[in-house]
């Protein structure tokens, strides 16, 4: 079993987000790394300056590294973006959005988790049109991820296993709106929430998270105590997603479970420190609402 | 002449839609291959076969929609639709899952298919990849974008275009949105419902009543306060910065004030939204339709009071067609 970093999603300070990548090159064991700004467009510049630096130091550490495609893709600006990626050569790009599938046809790529995925017979489409790594949609039970892996044993099965799960992608922006800004003009409010800003029902129940035009559960996505049945269903790869937290740590617990050098009760129970207050899930997976949790009992 | 294109969840409902003046109806199978799988809704084999006799004898279309999302090892039931809605004569397949596409457009080459709102072909390069891919003849645009990003992409394409212009309005971008399923299991792309009925319920108090999907408080209305139904994204939820509609106000789209707009952007058909509906909203909004497009070929202003009923809150909005929050 690999495991893979998915983007940031969040509007991260550019320093928290270049020393973030620096750390995982030089300290942690992930397998792979996927990159970009794939939420919003008019993040993309603030990363730019330090993009290349990420990108060798990555590389260096021996990281395979991906590079994300935008979710939601309408202006022209985003086009040419999403274009230009398409014709990188020296890396895998993840798509996320049908946009780029037609440049990348008959060259290796990567589909991502924003992709619909949902049956065997799509899957074994993109695979035969050069997708070397499908990360799967997180709302798939497990017995489609099984059907799904079977029909592709030559390609990277990877499911979504850590982290506040992406629900929703609109062209609406919630941080513009909530604080009663325009889009066009939205001070990139979102880098007030480094992990979210928390959207609460009216009964004070906590239940999603708001991204900028990125709705996501409040809940966070925790397969620790599934490892065995994903193995068995032949997934490749376990996608943690960043959240504000020591990652680090989070790929050490998920790589300790999954070699055997700790239970899922262990893990949760470390998980649990190292991200205080997090409501694990894994409801999707066993065809349930997403937000519930069947795992091992989580350690107070 | 821009074609009408209405909804139907029953065949009294077609013949309805029919009557009133459409150019083309669509409908689905009574199971989850559409994505509006209600109980006591859509149609039999049997009844698809006689509702596109009728609607033939009449000069009008129908178009059959598979449009959620074939499950893993279920494929079959979504590839018997595709073949059975081509049996019986279906002008176009309405379709959403890549992997359905592209058997469709093996098995079927002459079928005329089209690109579900849920494939969300929301630019020129998505759309020619299922123009390139698949040979479709239309898709329908995400509710995501303007009036005049609409005009540019209908120069760019290949294919014709169809809109909402009338109905349910979803705020997320079609068919990747998960929500409904994070809070009841039920998704619009998998089993073709969204907020579904079977998890609201509804809880009265002395102050008021409280509506729920699932365990999750969707909305809270005061005494004498209509109670609307807990349609997720629908709700009112607080954030640190406090209590609202935070994704979108309780209203229906009506783009009857745009359709000249839409017309001059190239658009092929206008689609109204609600195959849940009964007749009364069937027959009001397509008679509505009608008139509006008769009024705008002879250059009038149509009259937009009269949708008012038909509306969720009696609320409208042009939706992104106009996006006064950019």
């Amino acid at each position: 079993m690999q495991f893979s970093l998915g983007p940031i999603l969040y509007n991260w300070a550019p320093e928290q987000w270049r020393d973030f990548y620096f750390r995982i090159a030089d300290e942690s064991s992930v397998d792979t790394v996927v990159i970009g700004e794939i939420v919003c467009s008019k993040r993309a510049p603030f990363f730019a300056p330090h993009l290349a630096a990420v990108l060798e130091r990555l590389q260096a550490a021996g990281k395979q590294v991906l590079l994300g495609s935008l979710i939601l893709v309408s202006q022209r600006r985003e086009r040419r973006q999403t274009e230009e990626l398409a014709q990188t050569s020296d890396f895998l790009v993840e798509v996320n959005d049908i946009t780029c599938l037609k440049s990348l046809a008959g060259r290796a790529h990567a589909i991502g988790p924003f992709i619909n995925v949902y049956n065997e017979a799509t899957g074994v489409f993109h695979a035969e049109r050069g997708a070397r790594r499908l990360c799967l949609p997180p709302e798939l039970p497990l017995s489609s991820i099984a059907a799904i892996a079977a029909a592709l044993p030559h390609a990277m099965v990877e499911v979504f296993a850590f982290g506040r799960v992406p629900l929703a992608i609109s062209a609406r922006c919630y941080h513009a709106r909530i604080h009663k800004l325009h889009k066009d003009n939205c001070r990139f409010i979102c880098d007030k929430n480094p992990d979210g800003l928390v959207l609460n029902t009216l009964a004070n129940e906590e239940f999603l998270t708001i991204n900028g035009v990125q709705t996501l559960s409040h809940s966070v996505a925790n397969l620790l105590g599934d490892i065995d049945a994903l193995k068995l269903a032949g997934v490749g790869s376990l996608r943690l997603s960043p959240q504000d937290c020591d990652m680090v740590g989070v790929v050490e617990v998920f790589r300790d479970v999954v070699e055997g050098r700790e239970d899922a009760n262990g893990g949760n129970l470390r998980l649990s420190r190292i991200y205080p207050h997090a409501a694990f899930s894994n409801g999707f997976l066993h065809g349930k609402a997403g937000f519930s949790y069947m795992g091992p009992l989580v350690p107070t | 002449m821009i074609e009408l294109i209405c909804p139907a969840g029953t065949p009294a409902a077609l013949r309805t839609a029919v009557e009133a003046g459409a150019d083309a109806v669509y409908c689905g199978f009574n199971d989850e291959t559409n994505a509006r799988n209600f109980p006591g809704l859509n149609f039999s084999r049997d009844e698809l076969g006689e509702a596109i006799a009728f609607a033939h004898v009449r000069g009008v279309k129908i178009l059959v929609a598979i449009n959620t999302f074939p499950r893993a090892s279920a494929v079959d039931l979504w590839r018997r639709a595709v073949d059975d809605a081509v049996q019986a004569g279906a002008d176009a397949l309405i379709l959403a899952d890549i992997g359905l596409m592209d058997y469709a457009a093996r098995r079927h080459p002459d079928q005329r298919l089209h690109v579900s709102v849920q494939a969300a072909a929301a630019n020129p390069d998505a759309i020619s990849f299922y123009v390139g891919t698949f040979g479709v003849r239309r898709v329908v645009l995400p509710r995501v974008l303007s009036v005049a990003e609409i005009a540019e992409i209908t120069r760019e394409i290949d294919c014709e275009t169809e809109v909402f212009v009338f109905g349910g309005l979803c705020v997320m971008a079609e068919g990747r949105c998960s929500l409904s399923s994070y809070a009841t299991g039920k998704s619009p792309n998998m089993q073709g419902v969204c907020s579904p009925a079977s998890h609201v319920a509804y809880e009265q108090t002395a102050a008021g009543t409280t509506s729920r999907l699932g365990r999750f408080t969707i909305n809270r209305f005061e005494a004498g306060e209509a109670a609307g139904y807990p349609t997720l994204c629908k709700g009112r939820f607080s954030t640190e910065y406090g209590a609202g509609y935070i994704f979108e106000d309780p209203v229906s789209l009506d783009a009857t004030t745009l359709l000249a707009g839409l017309r001059d952007a190239g658009v092929t058909a206008l689609k109204i939204e609600g195959r849940q509906r009964g007749r009364a909203y069937v027959e009001g909004v397509v008679r509505h339709f009608r008139d509006a497009l008769k009024v705008l070929e002879i250059g009038g202003e149509a009259d937009v009071a009269r949708l008012r009923p038909f509306t969720e809150g009696q609320a409208t909005t042009v939706g992104a067609y106009r996006k006064t929050w950019r």
